[in-house]
Formats: C-alpha cells, sequence, structure tokens
C-alpha cells in the first residue's frame, strides 16, 4: 500500500466518526431548522418562519438576556482572574505557588451541576449567605438572592474566575522574567511595568480565556436552569423548552443555529481585535 | 556618564549554596572589566547585585561613591544587557530603544530622536519602525545595547552578551563593543566564560571561581603568570609538570629548577604555555623530546612531545609556522614564562 | 501597603472560590433534615443513605461505564489519527486537522442536539450507548489535539531510528511510539475521563431509561436543598479528585528516563 493509503487507514475511523456524528447531524440540524411543523407533522422544505420567530418578544428576550449574562460574567471574570493569578506568579513564594493555585481551582473538578447546587446553598433564603447576614443584624428580612440574574451570574462567575485563572497564570509563567527586570532596569515602577509590558504581553493569552468563556457561558443550561430559575430564560433554555413541552426540532434547530451564530461573531471580533493588536 | 564601582566585602547565598563569598573588587571610571568563570562560579549574580536585582545577604555596593546596596534596578545609575536580549517583542525597536526615557518621562518627539541616534550608533540606521522578531541575532544584540545605552547609565552591565551568537558574529562583536565603550566612555562590566572573548575586549580580566575572586589583571598578565592554578587552566591550554620542592629549588621529572617558591607545600604543579616551549637553547634546558602528533593551525604547529628525561609526560608545544618541526627537538624554557602552585588536593 | 492588598485579595478570592464546596461539604455531614445553617453536628447517615440508594449507584456505575468506555475510543482514535497526520503526507491535511477539531468550537448542547435529532429520524433508541457515542464525539478532538501536538521530531526520529533497524510500521507503533507517548496518552485518557464524568447535557438529552450520575443528581434537583445531594456532591468531587492525583502519579514516574 502506497504511504498516503496507510495515512487514509489511520486517519479513517477517527474522521468518519466525526463526520458520521457530528458534520452529518449538524447538517441535518441545518435543514430542520429550515422545516416546519404542522400539528406534529414535520414538513421539509425552504422556511424562514422559525428564524422570524427571533422578533418575538418571548425569544427576543432570550438572547438579549443570554448576551447580556454572558459579557457580564466575561468581563467580571477576567477582571477578579488577574489581580488573583498575578498575586499567585508573583507575590506567592515559587514553592507554594503549586498548592496556591492548586487551591483556587480546587472546585473545578466538582461536577457541573452539583457546583451550580452548592451555589443554592450559599445564596438560598436560609442559605449562608442570608443566615450570616440575619445573624449579623445587618438584615432583618432574608434577601431573594436564588433565582436571580444575580445567582446565575454569581455561579458563572465562580467557575470562570478559575478558568481564567489557570490560563492567566500559565501566561504571565511562561512570560520570561528579564521583560519585567529589564523594564525596571529602565527606570519603570510597579505599575508601568505592568502597564507598559506585562499587561500587553499578556494581552493575546488573556483575550483567548475570554472568548473560551463567551463560548462556553452562552451556551450553558444548567447553571440559569438551577440558580436563575425561571423568571428570566435564557437562550439555551428556551432551546430546552421547545424540545421538551412541544417537541418543536424545527425552531429549537434555527435557535442553536442563532446560538451558533452569536458565538461565531464573537470568534470574529475577537480575531479582528488580536490582528489589530499584532499591527 | 560614568562612575567607579566598589564591592566591599560583598558575600551571598542561595538557601544553603553559597554563590559569593567575601568579594571585594575595585572598578575605575571608564573601565572595561569581564568577569569570567565557568559556569555556577558567581558571576551572574555578582551582576546581579550590581544591576540590583538581587540584594546581598552581606556588604556594601558602591556606584560613583554612593552606597547603593538598597537602590532598587529602576533608581540605580546601571543598566544592563541580557543574555536574551528581553526586547519587548510588541513594541518596534524605536519604542524599546527610547523606553527608558519615556520612563524617565521625556516627550515623545525628543526621545524619538534620541533613540534612532542610539540605533545609529549601533549601526541600525533607519531600522527605528521594525519589531525585534524582524531581526538577525546579531542586530538583536545591537538594540539591546543601545537600548542599554540610551538612558546614558554610569555602568553598563552584560551578561553573556554575546552567547547566543555564532563564533564569527561574536568576534566581530567583540571589537564593535570595545569601540562603543571607548566612544561613550562609560563603565563595562561584562559577564562571559569564553577566556578568548574576555581577552579580546577585556581591561582587566576577573577570574571568578566558586564564589571568589581567584585572580584580576590585565589580559596579558593574567594569562602568562595566572595567580592560581585554576586561572592558569582556565585561560587557556596548559601543561601541568608534577613536581616537588628540592634542595636548591624545584626538582622534576625533566630536571632540576633552581627558583625559590613560596609557601612550603612539599608537592607542586609546574604550569608551562603551549608556546613558552622552544627549539633550541634557553634558560632552562628540558633535554630532547620526540615529536608525536603534529597539526598544523595557520598561526603555529601544535605537536604532541615525548620528552626522553620523562617518556611518561606528554607536553603540547606550539611551534613556529614557518616550517614543519624536525622529529626530535631540543626544548628549552625561559623561567619567567614558568608558574608554580601547590599540588591540587583532588 | 500594596502587600497587604494583595494578601487581602487573595484571602476574598479563596473564600469566593472555596466558600459552596466548603458548605457541600459541610453539610453533607448535616445531622439535620436541611443542609444550611445552623450546623446540627455531624453524621453520615446521609452517605449511608446515597450509597444504599440503588438508582443512584446504579448511575455512578453507569457513569464509570461512560466515561471510561468513551475515553478509550475517543483515546485510540485520536491516536491513530494524530499518527496518521504527523507520519503521512495526505493531500488536504489542514482541512482534515480542522474537521476532527470542529466539534470543540460548538457547545456541546447543539452537538446533543444534532444526534438527538438524528436518533430520532433514524428511530434508534435512546441508551448509555447513545450518551457514549455523544461523549466521543466531544472528547475526541482534544485527545486528538494533545496527541498530535506530542508527536514532535524527537519521537519522529527514533521511529526513523526504529525502521532503519528493520521494524514494521505496526512493530514501530507498538515498540516506539507508543510508549514515548505514554505521558500524553495517559493526560489524554484521564483528561477525557473527567469531562465524560461531569458531562451533563448530551447524557440528558441521548438517554432514557439508564441514565448517567449528573442526569440523576439533575432530577433528585426537583425536590430542592437536601444533605443526600450534598452527600452524593461530595462523593462525585471526591472521585474527581482522585482520578487528578491518580494522573500525578502516574506521569510522575513517566517522567524517569
Amino acid at each position: 500500500m502506497s504511504d498516503t493509503g496507510r495515512g487514509w487507514g489511520f486517519v479513517a475511523p477517527a474522521l468518519l466518526w466525526t463526520v458520521g456524528l457530528f458534520v452529518v447531524p449538524f447538517a441535518v440540524m441545518a435543514a430542520m431548522s429550515l422545516a416546519r411543523l404542522e400539528g406534529r407533522d414535520l414538513v421539509w422544505g425552504v422556511d424562514w418562519g422559525n428564524y422570524a420567530q427571533l422578533a418575538k418578544p418571548q425569544i427576543a428576550r432570550a438572547v438579549l438576556v443570554s448576551l447580556e449574562i454572558t459579557l457580564t460574567v466575561t468581563a467580571v471574570s477576567v477582571l477578579l482572574a488577574y489581580p488573583l493569578a498575578a498575586i499567585i506568579a508573583f507575590r506567592v513564594p515559587p514553592r507554594w505557588q503549586r498548592l496556591a493555585l492548586l487551591l483556587a481551582v480546587l472546585p473545578f473538578w466538582t461536577s457541573y451541576v452539583v457546583r451550580s447546587y452548592s451555589w443554592l446553598l450559599v445564596l438560598s433564603k436560609q442559605g449562608v449567605v442570608n443566615q450570616a447576614l440575619l445573624g449579623l443584624g445587618l438584615v432583618a428580612e432574608p434577601l431573594t438572592l436564588a433565582n436571580t440574574r444575580f445567582a446565575t451570574v454569581t455561579g458563572f462567575v465562580h467557575f470562570f474566575t478559575m478558568l481564567l485563572t489557570l490560563t492567566i497564570y500559565a501566561n504571565l509563567m511562561q512570560l520570561p522574567r528579564n521583560y519585567a527586570r529589564a523594564a525596571q532596569d529602565l527606570g519603570a515602577n510597579g505599575w508601568q511595568t505592568f502597564r507598559h509590558v506585562i499587561l500587553p504581553l499578556t494581552l493575546p493569552g488573556v483575550v483567548t480565556g475570554a472568548f473560551l468563556t463567551f463560548v462556553l457561558c452562552i451556551g450553558d443550561y444548567v447553571t440559569p436552569q438551577i440558580l436563575g430559575g425561571n423568571n428570566e430564560l435564557s437562550l439555551p433554555q428556551v432551546i430546552m423548552v421547545q424540545l421538551g413541552r412541544r417537541a418543536d426540532f424545527p425552531l429549537a434547530s434555527a435557535l442553536s443555529i442563532v446560538l451558533m451564530g452569536l458565538v461565531m461573531l464573537a470568534y470574529l471580533l475577537c480575531a479582528r481585535w488580536l490582528r489589530l493588536d499584532r499591527v | 556618564m560614568t562612575a567607579p564601582v566598589t564591592l566591599d566585602r560583598v558575600a551571598h547565598s542561595f538557601g544553603p549554596h553559597r554563590a559569593l563569598g567575601d568579594i571585594r573588587l575595585e572598578i575605575a571610571a571608564g573601565e572595561y572589566v569581564v568577569l569570567l568563570g565557568p559556569s555556577g562560579c558567581g558571576k551572574t549574580t555578582l551582576l546581579s547585585i550590581l544591576g540590583g536585582f538581587v540584594r546581598p545577604d552581606q556588604g556594601r555596593v558602591l556606584i560613583g561613591g554612593r552606597d547603593v546596596t538598597a537602590v532598587p534596578p529602576a533608581r540605580r545609575p546601571t543598566t544592563t544587557v541580557f543574555q536574551d536580549y528581553a526586547l519587548f517583542p510588541h513594541m518596534t525597536l524605536r519604542d524599546n530603544v527610547g523606553f527608558g526615557l519615556r520612563m524617565a518621562g521625556v516627550a515623545r518627539a525628543r526621545r524619538h530622536e534620541a533613540a534612532d541616534r542610539q540605533l545609529a550608533l549601533v549601526g541600525l540606521e533607519g531600522a527605528g519602525g521594525k519589531r525585534p522578531h524582524e531581526l538577525s541575532g546579531g542586530q538583536r544584540q545591537r538594540v539591546a545595547l543601545a537600548r542599554a545605552l540610551a538612558v546614558e547609565p554610569e555602568v553598563l552591565l552584560l551578561d553573556e552578551p554575546l552567547g547566543a551568537l555564532d563564533l564569527k558574529l561574536r568576534r566581530s562583536m567583540q571589537d564593535e563593543l570595545k569601540a562603543i565603550q571607548r566612544r561613550v566612555g562609560t563603565t563595562f562590566v561584562h559577564v562571559t566564560h569564553d577566556q578568548e572573548e574576555a581577552m579580546a575586549i577585556a581591561d582587566r580580566i576577573v577570574v571568578m571561581n566558586a564564589g571568589r575572586i581567584e585572580d584580576q589583571g590585565p589580559p596579558d598578565r593574567v594569562y602568562r603568570r595566572p595567580a592560581s592554578l585554576f586561572a592558569a587552566g582556565f585561560m587557556g591550554e596548559m601543561n601541568r609538570i608534577p613536581a616537588r620542592r628540592g634542595p636548591a629549588g624545584v626538582e622534576t621529572p625533566l630536571g632540576p629548577l633552581p627558583v625559590a617558591v613560596p609557601g612550603d607545600a612539599a608537592r607542586l604543579t609546574l604550569c608551562l604555555r603551549p608556546e613558552a616551549l622552544r627549539d633550541g637553547s634557553g634558560a632552562w634546558d628540558l633535554g630532547p623530546a620526540r615529536v608525536g602528533d603534529l597539526a598544523f593551525f595557520g598561526t603555529h604547529f601544535r605537536a604532541h612531545l615525548i620528552p626522553e628525561r620523562a617518556p611518561d609526560l606528554r607536553l603540547v608545544a606550539h611551534l613556529p609556522p614557518d616550517r614543519a618541526p624536525d622529529s626530535v627537538l631540543r626544548l628549552a624554557v625561559d623561567p619567567a614564562e614558568l608558574s608554580i602552585f601547590p599540588e591540587e588536593v583532588p | 501597603m500594596t502587600r497587604l492588598l494583595a494578601w487581602l485579595y487573595l484571602l476574598l478570592a479563596y473564600g469566593f472560590i472555596l466558600l459552596p464546596v466548603g458548605a457541600l461539604v459541610l453539610f453533607s455531614f448535616q445531622d439535620g433534615r436541611l443542609p444550611v445553617p445552623p450546623f446540627q453536628g455531624v453524621s453520615l447517615r446521609w452517605y449511608a443513605d446515597v450509597l444504599g440508594d440503588r438508582d443512584l449507584m446504579a448511575a455512578l456505575l453507569n457513569s464509570a461505564l461512560v466515561a471510561s468506555g468513551s475515553s478509550a475510543v475517543a483515546c485510540a482514535l485520536g491516536f491513530l489519527a494524530a499518527y496518521g497526520l504527523a507520519r503521512h503526507v495526505l493531500p488536504g491535511a489542514a482541512l482534515l486537522r480542522a474537521i476532527l477539531v470542529l466539534p470543540l468550537a460548538v457547545s456541546t448542547l447543539i452537538v446533543g442536539l444534532g444526534l438527538l435529532i438524528v436518533a430520532s429520524r433514524l428511530g434508534v433508541g435512546l441508551s448509555l450507548w447513545t450518551a457514549g457515542m455523544g461523549h466521543v464525539v466531544i472528547n475526541l478532538p482534544l485527545c486528538f489535539a494533545i496527541l498530535y501536538a506530542s508527536m514532535g521530531d524527537q519521537q519522529r526520529n527514533a521511529e526513523r531510528a526504529a525502521r532503519d533497524l528493520g521494524a514494521s510500521e505496526g512493530q514501530v507503533i507498538r515498540l516506539v511510539t507508543v510508549p514515548m507517548l505514554r505521558p500524553a496518552l495517559v493526560a489524554a485518557f484521564f483528561l477525557s475521563v473527567t469531562l465524560s464524568w461531569d458531562e451533563f447535557i448530551v447524557s440528558f438529552l441521548l438517554t432514557r431509561f439508564d441514565v448517567t450520575l449528573p442526569v440523576e443528581i439533575w432530577s433528585m434537583l426537583r425536590s430542592g436543598l437536601s444533605p443526600r445531594l450534598n452527600a452524593i456532591g461530595s462523593l462525585v468531587f471526591l472521585v474527581s479528585i482522585a482520578v487528578v492525583a491518580a494522573v500525578e502519579l502516574v506521569l510522575r514516574p513517566g517522567r524517569r528516563p
């Protein structure tokens, strides 16, 4: 057999798996997004009606809610994670850094569903926070913290702060120590060293991490469902509603394509922005 | 600008490892000093202490008479050319070279002008808009030099600045470094493990080993008359002849030598550079020797010699290149070219 | 001053990060009906309750099976593809690599939905098998990317040396490539196991009667806060930590020459 032939032999199983169980289902889903539901019957065709539903207030609102939550979470997580990563990288003595980092990402290894549930323990009416506030006499009545957007954002920020701390820490450690030394040597103070040297050099890593946050956050169903409740629905929640109640696969498919479109948009924005940075 | 430097009984340890012990060193203003030694000898630690990146456990550092031991790098009159150059990859060459002036609050137009002037000084005119990754290794080295000189430091510190360059480029950059130092007049302290590089550029070589200064002086003196066995070996190829103290000087397998040896060690090592061995007559006659392997090096013939008086001993000699040596030579040495040390206890 | 602020920040950050897990584990020992303050004393009854629950233990076993099975398949397929693309010249190699990592760019909800639609069109019943196949789709790109990135020139030269000494391609893979890639294979496998162990949405969409642990926990959530959930959550956490620790232990000695 030729070299190329043998090569194909090695690649074929993975390729068939990906094409058969990802590319083809995705194409079917895309076609489904243009189909229509009449009663319980599916009518294939090219019908943009599902996408037109974006104009409905309930669905437009879900897109908006998802975007608002995701952008807030991304911004807050970056702002929390950067100082944390920098303190671990630059202030914690080297031999304690591994431990410090491990502690900072320990809950990363709790199960996804369990992590959201454990925030309920903290935020519910009888939860840790309310009991503490009541105990200290800071509030007279328990606050409504769970089943709000605040709870969803908190749960997300918790997870993505850990993720971003890991990536930003790795970025900071990869930075040759001599860059900061050179800046100080030439008269820069701590803030100037950060502003002119460390921040610009870690920015590509930060943007990559922020993009990852955006992608994972906007597509997540579990956290808003457990912590946000049903007061306002995010896009993934609306998609799941279509699957459950009405089995409206065409609309669910169309909304999934919209979800993917939002991710693509974010990617294009990041890519453009990154390239600008390099010029 | 330029200033003298004084290291006063400086000592430093990293955990249990003693990196430097009781270093005393005076460097004159405008002098080009090379710290030479094998890796781990403490030369880079010493440079870091001069630059303010490491604060010594003991001792004082004075620059221009001022005690700077506790002064951070940003406020020291020193700048460093780093081994990996540490050029900021996200800035143009102009912004790299102008960085120190920017930190000092110099206006953009003036610092760009100064940066372009510095780039011209190191032979990179018109390259101010480029970025570090567009340059060759040698060019990056020049930019690092320009960046460090742009703030007009009193002392310039160079950490193995030529280490990343290939041999040919290194030799030509040596000459250029020396020329630039002459032009700007700044005190240069340069760290290397390459003794040829040290001899090519230094006004004074400081040989270091295991956290101590073994020898210091002008290159020719340190080469010809090293102060220690270690310095002798590190400065270049050396014939070592075992010897012992005798009634009238030194006894060697090649005959007695009437010289006085200070100290009281009984067993000695006699050191002889390959070029000190000559064919003919001299003050000390080593007797006849057979020529073994022979190789031509352009500037000399390198010969392995087997002396008849001590056939177990092998000597290396550099002989004049004008004609191939005979198969048997009569060896002679000028005692002034000999160094004698107590035998090294392994 | 900045030093003090830095330590204060570190303390607050740790508080924020560890608070929910702390509450989870602490109140799994609650001697009472609600996993909220005040803490009423240490009891192991919720653990006993959880370990005696047939459905939960079945789900736990299902999760372990799906995680290890799908990870093994993803690793094997990923390894073969990485080897083929790194060691053979294929037309359109860049496109092939792009297709293989494509599922990474899409949220798992979409992967699950696509498979659900196809399964219902084809009339394939939902089971642990369909969920496992979905997990392979998610984990294959990661395994491929990790293994492809570790097939460096050092390995290539060792493989050439083996070929030079008369080994067949199969022998080269078995005797040189796989042993040299062992750390990357172990890392890819266990990363895949931890992701699959925690995966919810694909399992949720693609299982019906036999479910994985996260799906079982999800259905328990409907009855609200309960120390049982704390106990099973703490156990799941423990398993994840054990897997991560195992990877550390397996990879550490692997660094010996």
